[in-house]
């Protein structure tokens, strides 16, 4: 099941996203990488240095792009400028599939730039899904949205996290970033078990999946990217594996980025937890 | 507020939405917890506790704290990221404290948090309470670093070419590339920003990560530098941004130039700014041309 209509019927293994400090490294050695995830907004710019390292990277590797700021779940309209230079993006890297976050983060044309959590309603889920099918069918491209961490509930929710997202893909008939730190961290913000979680949701439509390490503290955990992944997150990667098939994967690391050696070999941990056959295929 | 503030919320989605962020972006106390009391006088735990759930370790009102503080480290640190050299003539307290002010008063408007800082320089100069003693050093340190911001991913004409001089005319228009940036500067905050930036890194978005936040040392006044008009340009060469010191004569040249004036047109504008001969500017006409050629200050425009 790892190719499918969701990530533009593709099989890209285990990549990392694109880091600023990996530059110099990735340019002058050519590391072997399946894939780069880059930020879509770090590229969104009309000239300069982002996009002369994008065009060497695009030159040698394979790219796909994942946005922080569309805020499908804003209740907003779409900000145009947005999307007309996420389309430029699109053309230039060819992503086979783009993402960004089952989120909200602006109202009245103010941005958060945070990921915030969605009131889990009815009418919340049909207004996300209108949204991203204006913005697939404007980009031309798979969309694949990813559940975010979570340190916060509202009272209107009707519905789990999972049944959600699960009213949002199929209303909008879109993949899934699934996410199984994210995953992970909010179940333990909101006492639910991660597994009802993996178990819960559409395989079928999972283009990819994010792995990444979190910081934990007294009363909750917080998503900080800085930590190599832990056991329980493996385990639930290894199930949504189990149930989606061998998926493109990407490992997160945002802070206190260590060696480029050190978060390629953390990421290819991953390999370890696809069935034996495939492993050794991959 | 509606459905009363005892009441959980049944609010629709705008609302719900617009009620988390007018609560989230209210700066935080001086112990950088959540404020207790909306400009309104609304107690936030009521607002807190209307919309958001508790669970058996945090209240409505500490979850909802999180993302308060996540929302005012973020910006905090990007602005801060983004104007060090303001912060190292400020100090970290005062930098903050005017930080803080004008994200509230100014919110970002864009996706990306490259134009956080677009409205600094005209919100300061409303507001040089915040910069007091240090008014003109301070704004000019503004101007420096908003034109190193927009000058590192601006647009770039095709750099013009010895062979396309013959196709422009007697008294050619030269394009300027749009991201060059002159400034006319009371001080020399370029020198002061060198060593202020020795050791920054860049930055870049991440996804989803959380923020924690970093101090710098300031800049002793005693140290700041003296008076000494400056004219500057701020250009983007082999995606590396430069500042050039410029003579009065180019200064005004540049300038003409970059407002699309003729060659002609530009010389005597630059006359007329700097009270020189025509004479003493067309000498130099030459040398100062055949550098910015070589520093591919003009451009091409695209064929219609």
């Amino acid at each position: 099941m790892p190719a499918n209509r969701f990530n533009g019927y593709t099989d890209y293994g285990v990549g990392i996203g694109l880091r600023i400090p990996h530059y110099q490294h990735i340019l002058e050695k050519k590391p072997v990488v399946d894939w780069f995830e880059i930020i879509s907004e770090n590229f969104m710019v009309d000239g300069g240095r982002p996009l002369r390292i994008l065009d060497q990277i695009l030159d040698q590797y394979r790219v796909v792009q994942h946005g922080v700021s569309m805020y499908f779940g804003s209740a907003e309209p779409l900000n145009k400028e947005h999307l007309r230079r996420l389309k430029t993006l699109v053309k230039l890297t060819k992503t086979p599939w783009l993402s960004d976050h089952l989120c909200w983060g602006s109202v009245d044309g103010r941005y958060t730039h945070d990921l915030l959590p969605m009131p889990y309603t009815f009418e919340a889920a049909k207004k996300t899904a209108q949204k991203i099918r204006e913005v697939r069918d404007f980009l031309e491209v798979p969309i694949a949205v990813e559940n975010v961490s979570s340190y916060a509930e509202f009272h209107v929710s009707e519905m789990t996290e999972w049944e959600f997202l699960n009213e949002v893909v199929e209303d909008a008939d879109c993949g899934i970033l699934l996410d199984v730190n994210n995953i992970y961290v909010s179940s333990q913000n909101h006492s639910f078990n991660p597994l009802d979680y993996v178990n819960g949701i559409p395989h079928e439509r999972v283009a990819q999946i994010h792995i990444a390490g979190h910081s934990k503290y007294t009363k909750y955990i917080l998503d900080t990217h800085d930590h190599p992944v832990i056991d329980p997150v493996w385990k639930l990667y290894t199930r949504a594996i189990e149930l989606a098939g061998p998926t493109a994967t990407l490992l997160e690391w945002d802070d206190r980025i260590p060696s480029f050696d050190e978060v390629h070999n953390e990421a290819l941990k991953a390999k370890q937890h696809l069935p034996s056959q495939m492993a050794v295929a991959s | 507020m509606p459905g009363g503030l005892n009441q959980p919320s049944r609010l629709n989605l705008e609302d719900l939405q617009r009620e988390v962020f007018s609560v989230i972006r209210q700066p935080l106390t001086a112990s950088e917890d959540m404020n207790p009391t909306l400009p309104d006088g609304t107690p936030t735990q009521a607002v807190a506790d209307k919309i958001i759930k508790p669970n058996d370790r945090l209240t409505s009102f500490e979850r909802l704290e999180i993302y308060n503080r996540q929302y005012w480290y973020r910006i905090l640190s990007s602005l801060a990221d983004d104007f060090p050299g303001l912060r190292a003539i400020l100090g970290d307290r005062q930098f903050e404290k005017l930080s803080v002010a004008y994200l509230a008063e100014c919110p970002s408007e864009s996706f990306t948090m490259r134009n956080l800082g677009s409205k600094l320089e005209s919100w300061l100069l409303e507001h040089l309470e915040f910069v007091t003693g240090v008014e003109r050093i301070a704004m000019d340190m503004v101007r420096l670093e908003w034109a190193d911001i927009a000058a590192f991913d601006d647009p770039e004409l095709p750099v013009l070419k010895p062979e396309d001089l013959s196709t422009l005319g007697d008294d050619p228009v030269f394009h300027i590339q749009p991201h060059l940036r002159l400034l006319d500067l009371s001080f020399p905050v370029d020198d002061l920003l060198l060593s202020v930036r020795k050791k920054e890194q860049d930055k870049e978005v991440a996804s989803n990560a959380v923020m924690e936040r970093s101090h710098r040392s300031r800049i002793r006044r005693s140290s700041l530098p003296k008076p000494k008009k400056t004219r500057l340009a701020v250009y983007r060469r082999n995606e590396s941004i430069y500042f050039k010191v410029l003579e009065p004569e180019a200064f005004a040249l540049v300038r003409a130039l970059q407002q699309g004036k003729t060659l002609s047109e530009a010389i005597e504008a630059s006359v007329n700014w700097t009270n020189r001969s025509v004479e003493h500017i067309t000498k130099q006409l030459h040398g100062w041309f055949a550098n910015w050629a070589s520093l591919g200050w003009f451009g091409k425009l695209p064929a219609r």
